[in-house]
């Protein structure tokens, strides 16, 4: 059985890790990255570390893939990015050093262990499960290590607000101040400190392209917006005026028509 | 079947790891490399604890996982602050530390 | 009322004594006010001279309590240093000597400092003035009431500072500025003196106490007591400006007047000879250093003499007589402790008279606007007051009887010929030519036809002798105060200390004093009586005749060798020139070639190879993080590899 799971679960960890880190995508990876820590408990459970497997499920697909996740909604989750390298050697100095470390690892920690599978049952039964027995551990020999990782948790957990948290780069401006502003404004440039004409007032439609006329029957220029002028699609007074001497007259007779359209 | 197998699984699993931190210029994805490295550790660490019969290497587990824990809060924080500024999340970007 | 209870009381001494620290700490304050803060005239004079005059005051109220009750009192302020078992401290000595020299110290700088009020009133740096005199008091005090050798050091630096302070005190003359530094390397050399001698005493028995140090010293052994004897005798001379080592004294004369008539005549100069006093047990286990003061005196005694009588500036010819008159001293103090009473009192007297003399000469170019013999004469009728305290002064000094200068050199005399005649028939040749050049001196001075012209009240004078002479000033009252003073202390200072001095040293050195009479007089006395009416009343008939052409004659005059080496001042200037000066800037030549040529060059190759390298390191430090990892990576696999390798072999 323990065969048969390790073979399974071991190459679909390695599949999934390489997932990981080749997708071009983030959402893959971080679904890879989920994959391979459910078989990575897997591989657990068949070491005699169930207490571990739960909490490699909790832990990892549970909350920091959730993080990550959380990380990319913020961000965006649809960015794609090349792959192609930019450091000059990169790609060629970290395959030489990859493999020169997983040669290293091979060699040096493969081999240090020799026997088969350990009794950790009868260690598991002395506490009354495993779960007790880490326990145990926990509380009594590696008290202070639980401890200072508490404070450490705790510290990292005021660390990311800290990071987090964004200063207001500028100062809020309040109605007041606006109002201050406009009218230093107009002493200083004679710039209008009235809101700008809205567009269409004698139109029409409600369209936002459609300008607003002045006394004299010329349109006001600061009434529409200046790409929409740039377009060509602005209609000029020459072209309004007939239109809205048309309009008034039918207004006077109370009939109005149909047909215009700037 | 040798318990041997496990640790090369870890060190094949940490390797990967690594060339996603080396490889890659999502600081996301150099991140979750970071995490299969940690993770095979845990594996190696878990391998010990069966080999040796002792439970030691399983709670030395459990703390990586507290530290992973943490480090990715943080690490996630400083990802998006960064993001704040660059607009990016390619690490060859913020090559220079500065806005 | 409080105060005159105090002074009733049995232990107000102790206590009085016991802060005399305030004599000292009192100027410095004075002093520090002056030199930082800016104040009005009459505020400036007031506490200038004030600062002066309170330790003068407190000099005499101690003086006074100690004429009843003469134990020397030591205070210990506090423990400087301690170095294994040698400890050095804080603390002053108030003794008989000290005492005295205190006196002498406070009451010149008193009298100088209310001259200064009429000499310096158109200077416009005169604050700075007082306050370097302030700070020269509070220095010398310190030097003079020091216990042990290092606080004495201290004391010691801290005058020769002010000294090149005052003595640059018109740095914007080229002259002052070098007269300075001359002043300054050359007290150096009394440094190092000094300093040796305190090491050896630290070394071989780990105090430096004046009172403790000749008795551990003899018992470790006489060639030890030899060598301090020999370095304190070199910081003697070159302090007290000793030949061969005298020639700053003659160019510091470029300081103002009140301050020459202070430090480098009365005080500062004197320091040298304090030392040796000071050090007279030391000296007396010491025979052939006591002979090497001996013959260096002698030798000072003629060469100021000879310098004197040749040279051709007023303020120059007194600094020779200055140098002539401690050798007097120097001769005195090598002579025993009969001779250091006697060397004591010619330290006294010597410095009341010379400051006196110069500070008539202060007067006297203020006036004339220059101080070279060639432009003066004739002042007799200009000054008659001035004349009247340089002549005190010149009587005093040449040792009319019942003067200052009279008892002090008749006794060293008599001492000297008791001990060693050779010396004894020396020092009364040495009279004889101290006649002839103080006649010299009065006679170019004040007789005979005026070689100088009045310039117009007002106008600038001539700049012969430089900033000194902004304008003509007359005489104010209060540097007539001081100049009376002075000169009355000159004329009777001898009687009264003539009598007293000896029995008032006894505690200190232990002196068996015979001929101390009031009117006594030997045949020595009358020798030189003799000698000194025949040279007074020679120099006299041939000025006379001679003073007319004397100038025109100044050429051919020179080519007498006796003139020519007396005018170039015994030529220590030319041979520091050629044996110090010269073969040290050959060295220093090749040694700035030798940093120019090889140590830049060095340091320009290195700076080539650090940048280069530093370019191609530069790379490395790209700012991306993977290359980092990389970096660490490889680094982390070929550190584990060496280490495997290691294990493996």
């Amino acid at each position: 059985m323990t065969i048969f799971v390790f073979w399974v679960a071991a190459p679909l960890t390695i599949a999934m890790a390489v997932g990981t880190i080749v997708a071009r995508k983030v959402v893959h990876s971080a679904i890879c990255l989920c994959g391979a820590m459910v078989t990575l408990g897997l591989l657990y459970t068949t070491l005699e570390a169930p207490f571990l497997f739960v909490a490699q499920i909790l832990v990892y697909t549970g909350s920091i893939m959730m993080l990550f996740l959380f990380t990319m909604m913020l961000i965006g989750i649809d960015r794609r990015e090349s792959l192609t390298e930019i450091i000059r050697g990169q790609r060629v100095v970290s395959g030489i050093a990859i493999g020169a470390l997983l040669a290293l690892l091979v060699f040096t920690v493969a081999g240090a262990v020799s026997g088969g599978f350990g009794n950790l049952d009868e260690v598991n039964e002395r506490h009354g499960g495993n779960a007790q027995g880490l326990a145990v551990l926990l509380f009594t020999k590696y008290a202070f290590i639980f401890e200072a990782l508490a404070a450490l948790v705790f510290t990292a957990a005021l660390a990311a607000m800290v990071l987090a948290h964004s200063d207001q780069v500028r100062a809020q401006r309040s109605q007041r101040g606006l109002a201050a502003e406009k009218l230093q404004q107009y002493a200083a440039t004679g710039a209008n400190p009235a809101a700008a004409p809205g567009s269409g007032v004698y139109a029409r439609t409600n369209s936002i392209a459609h300008p607003a006329l002045l006394p004299d029957g010329s349109v006001a220029d600061n009434s529409v917006s200046a790409v929409l002028s740039e377009r060509g699609v602005v209609p000029s007074d020459v072209e309004l005026l007939p239109i809205l001497v048309a309009e008034t007259a039918a207004e006077i007779n109370g009939t109005l028509p149909i047909a215009g359209g700037a | 079947m040798s318990l041997s197998a496990y640790l090369i699984v870890s060190a094949v699993l940490f390797c990967i790891g690594l060339a996603g931190v080396l490889l890659r210029r999502n600081a996301l994805v150099m991140f979750m490399g970071i995490e299969l490295m940690l993770n095979a550790a845990n594996l190696a660490l878990v391998t010990f604890s069966e080999a040796h019969a002792e439970l030691d290497g399983q709670v030395a587990a459990v703390f990586t996982m507290v530290v992973a824990a943490t480090e990715v809060v943080v690490g996630l924080a400083i990802i998006i602050t960064i993001f704040r500024s660059k607009a990016s999340l390619n690490v060859d970007d913020a090559r220079r530390l500065r806005h | 009322m409080y105060t005159s209870m105090l002074l009733m009381e049995s232990g107000s001494f102790t206590l009085l004594a016991g802060n005399c620290w305030v004599l000292i700490a009192f100027p410095l304050l004075v002093a520090a006010l002056l030199l930082l803060v800016r104040m009005s005239d009459s505020w400036l004079y007031s506490v200038g001279v004030g600062g002066v005059g309170v330790s003068f005051g407190y000099a005499v109220v101690l003086f006074i309590m100690m004429l009843g009750e003469p134990e020397p009192i030591t205070v210990q302020l506090y423990t400087w240093l301690s170095i294994g078992d040698a400890e050095v401290t804080v603390s002053l000595l108030i003794d008989q000597l000290s005492i005295l020299f205190a006196l002498l110290v406070a009451g010149i700088g008193t009298l100088v400092a209310i001259y200064s009020v009429g000499y310096l009133s158109d200077e416009p740096e005169r604050r700075r003035f007082f306050g370097l005199l302030n700070l020269f008091i509070a220095a010398m005090l310190l030097l003079v009431l020091a216990d042990n050798y290092v606080l004495l050091f201290v004391g010691w630096e801290a005058v020769g500072l002010v000294s090149y302070l005052l003595i640059g005190f018109w740095q914007e003359k080229e002259v002052a500025a070098n007269a300075a530094k001359k002043a300054f390397v050359m007290n150096r050399v009394a440094d190092l003196g000094l300093l040796s001698a305190i090491a050896v005493l630290l070394t071989q028995i780990g105090t430096v106490r004046f009172t403790a140090v000749a008795e551990q010293l003899g018992a470790v052994g006489g060639s030890w007591a030899g060598v301090v004897g020999f370095a304190l005798l070199l910081a003697a001379c070159a302090k007290s400006a000793q030949v061969p080592l005298q020639s700053w004294l003659l160019d510091a004369m470029e300081s103002p007047t009140p301050a020459s008539a202070l430090i480098h005549s009365a005080t500062m100069v004197a320091a040298g000879g304090y030392l040796i006093l000071r050090s007279l047990p030391i000296y007396m286990l010491a025979p052939t250093a006591r002979l090497a003061v001996l013959l260096i005196g002698v030798l000072t005694l003629f060469g100021g003499a000879w310098m004197a009588a040749t040279g051709r500036d007023i303020k120059r010819v007194l600094a020779c007589s200055t140098t002539s008159q401690l050798g007097y001293l120097m001769l005195a103090a090598g002579l025993g402790p009969v001779g250091a009473v006697f060397a004591v009192f010619q330290l006294l007297t010597h410095g009341v008279i010379k400051a006196g003399l110069f500070l008539a000469v202060g007067t006297l170019t203020r006036r004339v606007g220059r101080s070279d013999l060639q432009g003066l004469g004739g002042l007799v009728k200009v000054l008659p007051y001035t004349f009247v305290a340089f002549a005190c002064g010149y009587l005093a000094t040449i040792g009319v009887p019942f003067l200052s200068g009279f008892y002090a050199k008749g006794h060293i005399i008599a001492t000297a010929w008791e001990t060693i005649p050779a010396f004894g028939a020396l020092a009364v040749v040495g009279v004889g030519l101290g006649a002839f050049y103080m006649t010299r001196l009065l006679l170019l001075t004040f007789t005979g036809t005026a070689r100088w012209q009045e310039a117009p009240i007002g106008a600038e004078t001539s700049t012969e002798t430089g900033a000194e002479n902004r304008q003509p000033l007359r005489g104010s009252v209060s540097m007539r105060f001081s100049l009376t003073v002075l000169s009355l202390l000159a004329l009777g200072g001898g009687l009264a200390l003539n009598g007293w001095l000896p029995g008032w040293l006894q505690p200190v050195f232990a002196a068996e004093v015979s001929r101390t009479g009031l009117l006594y007089f030997d045949w020595l006395n009358y020798v030189t009586l003799g000698l000194l009416f025949v040279v007074v009343v020679g120099t006299v008939i041939y000025y006379r005749k001679v003073t007319p052409i004397w100038f025109k004659a100044a050429s051919t005059a020179d080519e007498v060798a006796l003139v020519r080496i007396g005018a170039a001042e015994l030529y220590a200037d030319d041979a520091l020139q050629r044996g110090v000066v010269a073969p040290l800037s050959t060295v220093s030549a090749r040694v700035s070639w030798t940093e120019s040529e090889v140590l830049e060059n060095g340091a320009r190759h290195l700076w080539r190879v650090i940048g280069r390298t530093s370019i191609l390191m530069r790379r490395l430090q790209s700012g991306n993080v993977r290359t980092y990892v990389l970096l660490f990576v490889a680094g982390t696999a070929v550190l584990v590899s060496a280490m495997l390798l290691w294990a493996w072999v």
